[in-house]
């Protein structure tokens, strides 16, 4: 009843998780669906329905999510699957993903645009090589915070020193990560320890469930508000009596703020005017941030057409034709150095190659090899890129919008690879 | 001020991107326009991507024939206002013309055979993307289903093969004679649907509100007596106050006792109602893979 009224003041997280059948995922994320009522009757009756014809003794909620029917029929998540719950304060996306390694490239897809990643570890086993690898991904990717539940604490009798042993590991690898905000919350999903409600049997553990930090995990800095830059769509033009000479720049934020009157400037020309007005559908606006899409004037008749880039004058992206990516090939057709792909960056689209591996990563040990060039699906590697025209670009690091790409391959017109800048 | 959207702004803003991405990808997008309120939302957010200019899109209905005449009746109402191009694909049309044959018996329904009118339709008019107002917490195939969906010549989904979508780089690239579904509110629950409905203050068909209609119980839901439809002398008929929460099919569309009858009510109830929307649909009974059956078809 709450949401209907604080409704407009609530914000959007969205998560990822992985994990491999056993080790507690289905049954997390059944839990955070259930405790916050986003499981429907019919939905629950359902999954009730095929748990029983597959002979269970409870109710698998793995079911829920698994969409497909061979997913349903081999009982592992192949795909990404999207879900989706609220409470008063959130609304949450679920990006949940398969965790065995020959779906790398579906976690990196499920990474891609969340805030959060949930790291689960199975209290009994500890910090195993799934472990390392979902977080190399999650800091590979640049997903701002990892939230790490320590599960299954009812079956170490809510040991602390079994939790603290396990947050020291982590932490000791958590070191090499990119990621600022890292947290640790014992948990039993299947009990709901910590996980909506506050556990009883952990009186040592004094933070906040996971519910808790998934509601007030600090998002407003997650989006680049400093570097400006709109990349272009489409051009509105109305040819109406009205607009006859309305040209409307239609795109959506990728980071920073503009306002009007603001002066700025058109990449790749290099041509300078000022803002005359902003527009979100017919509404005016004096300043736009990211992500919103907007469409805005200027006050000189500028030639401006999809794939360029409004920034600001004293803040511009770096044209180049040559960089460094952190890349994740997607297709059994494995990487061709003298192949030419297709590019697309924000809203451009050149031919690249990749030229040169740089190195492979053994995602497994999380080391580097130098020797192996053979790139095939799921690989993680780095490798330097050269495209037909001058890309303006940032580093993936500042911004993973307009730092980030596909490869696209010219035959089959399937997205093959993805990589972020350097 | 506070540099952060709310949750329906940020759906906002990525469907205004999606829309505006179809425009600038292909060459002959449309809307697929049912007369429900996720197409009218998906139609609203078209008029909002491009204002001022006028939707660069047609809205395509595929028609059953067995519409319920309050949604005709807004549809042509929208259309009217917006100026935008109609384009009907009749399922009585492919009936009379053999392309598909009536299913009979007392379930009969045409849910099944708008699939062949619709890839008949896009083939006709060389549709290069449809966009629809499906939305991913609706159904369990429909959770894996991606912005950009690709159809092969057949008009046919691979669910297995499918295109990754990640950051907010959508790839539309194609051969000749294979489309794209398109669902730029796949992000979007029915309840941000409501909320974002009231908060825009969008007009909807009288049959989402709470009225009083002649109904019959069926399957589980209350079904409304008409033209097409074949009464069991068992069925008794009734006069009961309700509403619809999606509008499909007027003979397999069942609807919910409610006494909504304003969008603050209709969000209320949806806030405290413990089964889907599409719990009221008998199309998608047939079996547990019902939706992802007729998707790889070429089902919306």
């Amino acid at each position: 009843m709450e949401q209907s009224n604080n409704y407009l003041d609530m914000e959007l997280l969205r998560f990822t998780t992985a994990g491999s059948v056993d080790d507690g995922k289905s049954t997390l994320i059944g839990r955070l669906l259930y405790d916050s009522k986003a499981i429907f009757e019919d939905q629950l009756e359902q999954v009730k329905g095929s748990s029983e014809r597959k002979g269970l003794d409870h109710i698998d909620l793995s079911l829920l999510t698994d969409g497909l029917k061979d997913e349903r029929e081999q009982g592992i998540t192949i795909d990404v699957a999207y879900r989706y719950f609220a409470t008063p304060k959130r609304k949450f996306i679920i990006a949940d993903t398969p965790g065995h390694i020959q779906y790398t490239r579906n976690m990196v897809t499920g990474a891609s645009t969340a805030n959060v990643a949930l790291i689960l570890i199975d209290a009994r086993k500890g910090v195993i090589e799934q472990t390392y690898r979902h977080s190399y991904i999650a800091s590979l990717l640049q997903i701002p915070h990892i939230i790490v539940c320590i599960n299954k604490m009812d079956l170490v009798s809510f040991s602390e020193e079994v939790y603290q042993n396990i947050v020291k590991v982590y932490e000791e690898f958590a070191s090499k990560l990119e990621v600022k905000d890292i947290r640790f919350i014992p948990i039993s999903a299947l009990k709901g320890d910590n996980v909506v409600n506050r556990s009883n049997n952990m009186d040592w553990y004094q933070g906040a469930t996971l519910m808790h930090n998934l509601e007030t995990i600090h998002i407003g800095s997650d989006e680049n508000h400093t570097d400006a830059r709109f990349p272009i769509q489409t051009v509105i033009r109305p040819h109406s009596d009205a607009y006859h000479d309305f040209r409307g720049y239609a795109g959506r934020i990728d980071g920073g703020i503009f306002r009007v009157g603001e002066e700025i400037v058109v990449l790749p020309s290099g041509k300078r005017s000022t803002i005359k007005e902003i527009f979100l559908g017919d509404r005016s606006l004096i300043e736009c941030f990211a992500p919103m899409s907007v469409s805005m004037t200027l006050n000189d008749d500028i030639d401006i057409s999809r794939g360029n880039i409004i920034a600001k004058v004293n803040n511009q992206p770096e044209p180049s034709k040559e960089f460094e990516i952190a890349a994740c090939w997607f297709h059994d057709k494995p990487l061709n150095p003298n192949t030419k792909y297709i590019i697309r960056q924000g809203t451009s689209e050149v031919f690249g190659k990749i030229e040169e591996i740089i190195y492979k990563m053994e995602i497994t040990t999380l080391t580097r090899n130098l020797e192996d060039k053979f790139i095939g699906i799921n690989d993680i590697f780095k490798a330097k890129i050269r495209v037909s025209q001058d890309l303006f670009v940032d580093s993936y690091h500042r911004n993973r919008k307009t730092g980030s790409l596909i490869v696209i391959d010219q035959t089959t017109n399937e997205t093959i690879a993805v990589g972020m800048i350097s | 001020m506070k540099y952060l959207l709310s949750h329906l702004q940020e759906l906002e803003a990525e469907a205004i991107f999606v829309i505006r991405e179809v425009y600038a990808q292909f060459q002959n997008p449309a809307i697929l326009f049912s007369g429900g309120k996720d197409s009218i939302l998906v139609t609203h957010l078209a008029k909002k991507a491009f204002w001022p200019a006028k939707i660069p899109f047609p809205l395509v209905h595929i028609d059953t024939g067995h519409n319920f005449p309050e949604t005709i009746q807004y549809r042509d109402n929208l259309v009217k206002e917006l100026g935008v191009k109609l384009i009907v694909g009749s399922v009585q049309e492919s009936i009379d013309n053999g392309r598909v044959q009536e299913e009979t018996g007392l379930n009969a329904s045409r849910n099944a055979l708008q699939t062949t009118t619709l890839l008949d339709t896009i083939e006709k008019y060389r549709f290069d993307a449809a966009m629809g107002g499906a939305r991913r917490d609706e159904e369990k195939a429909r959770a894996k289903e991606r912005f950009f969906s690709h159809r092969d010549d057949f008009g046919q989904w691979n669910p297995k093969n499918q295109r990754p979508e990640l950051w907010n780089l959508f790839n539309g690239r194609k051969n000749m004679g294979e489309h794209f579904r398109v669902f730029p509110i796949s992000n979007w629950t029915e309840m941000d649907v409501w909320q974002y409905i009231l908060a825009e203050n969008i007009s909807l068909p009288s049959l989402y509100f709470a009225h009083d209609r002649v109904v019959f119980w069926r399957n589980d839901t209350w079904i409304s007596n008409g033209p097409f439809v074949n009464l069991k002398p068992t069925e008794i008929l009734i006069t009961k106050r309700i509403r619809y929460r999606t509008c499909g099919d007027m003979p397999i569309t069942g609807a919910v006792e409610s006494e909504a009858d304003t969008l603050e009510k209709i969000i209320q109830e949806v806030a405290t109602t413990r089964t889907t929307e599409r719990g009221s649909r008998a199309d998608d009974k047939r079996s547990e893979t019902a939706m992802e059956d007729r998707k790889k078809q070429g089902y919306f």
